[in-house]
């Protein structure tokens, strides 16, 4: 599978709730961020963990969320931020949203 | 000090307690394992020395690492770059995971956590302490990681960001910690002494080169 997203592309995880062996937090479905990096493709795991072969590899990408975003309470500093680790089948593309432009590593 | 009934005081579980806890994950483990030297999947040899492996690993390894990246300005580059590749150098070998190292700055300080379960970079730091498998680190981390640094007596200032990583999938983070003032000079030995487990992790900062005594 190739990779859909590039650095900074603004994305939304999905906002599922299958059931099985998932590595996508519950806390970061249906939050907003921007891919920091496209670490490589893996297996995916939904199938690993019930015995499968993980085909087709899932472009595994880190993506960054403003803190603020994902807890509307956060206490903290305004710059504070969370990366994460998610699969591209839970990511969907965002353009629209607009940013805060800080953050990207 | 609430027991007395064999003869001393004690603030230990009566050893019968601890003997009498093995629960059912604990038994379906044992059961796996005799299974697996039965069927002649494993020897419980082979299986003697993969704990012995795993125990010689710990912090001792990530601390070497780092105090490399704060002595060799080239190698810190190849680390933040492609940790996998560069702690290889080294001899240490990452695989199945990746290797992602974060770098604390004046600006930024990173903080890791597996919310999911408890992924750690073994392979750098040995097993991980209970509290990083502790359900309350694992959610409070993202949630309000300033009073998690708090309460393991790590403030950052409000302008510096704190960057929380959940390690959800391949990945295992390793946080190379601000290099303390006045270790000018240093040698890496010296250096790797000032790396606490703590401080790979980020809940914690570097020792001072000189620790009030």
């Amino acid at each position: 599978m190739s990779p859909r997203f590039v650095v900074g592309d603004r994305v939304r995880v999905r906002e599922a709730w299958p059931p099985g062996h998932l590595r996508t937090p519950a806390y970061i479905r249906g939050k907003r961020g921007i891919v920091c990096q496209h670490v490589g493709d893996f297996g995916n795991p939904e199938t690993l963990a019930y015995g499968g072969d993980g085909q087709p590899r899932q472009p595994l990408y880190r993506v960054h969320f403003p803190q603020a975003s994902v807890w509307p309470d956060y206490r903290g500093s305004a710059a504070d931020s969370l990366e994460v680790e998610i699969y591209q089948h839970w990511l969907d593309p965002d353009q629209h949203w607009l940013y805060p432009e800080k953050g990207a590593t | 000090m609430s027991d007395r009934h064999h003869g001393h005081d004690h603030d230990h579980a009566a050893i019968e307690h601890a003997e009498a806890s093995a629960g059912y994950y604990e038994l379906l483990g044992s059961a796996v394992r005799e299974l697996l030297i039965e069927k002649g999947v494993i020897t419980a040899e082979e299986e003697r020395r993969t704990i012995e492996a795993m125990d010689k690993r710990g912090p001792h390894l990530g601390a070497r690492v780092v105090a490399r990246a704060w002595s060799d300005p080239a190698f810190k580059k190849r680390l933040i770059a492609d940790g996998t590749a560069a702690v290889e150098e080294l001899g240490i070998e990452m695989a199945p995971t990746k290797l992602k190292v974060v770098e604390n700055t004046p600006e930024v300080h990173n903080l890791i956590v597996c919310t999911l379960c408890s992924c750690y970079p073994r392979m750098l730091l040995g097993l991980p302490p209970d509290w990083y498998k502790s359900r309350a680190y694992r959610s409070r981390s993202v949630r309000e990681p300033r009073s998690v640094l708090a309460e393991f007596g790590t403030d950052i200032l409000d302008k510096v960001e704190v960057r929380v990583h959940d390690s959800t999938a391949d990945l295992r983070y390793l946080v190379v910690p601000l290099r303390p003032e006045g270790t000018d000079g240093m040698s890496e030995a010296k250096l790797a002494d000032l790396v606490t487990r703590d401080s790979m992790i980020g809940v914690a900062l570097a020792r001072p080169a000189h620790a009030p005594t």
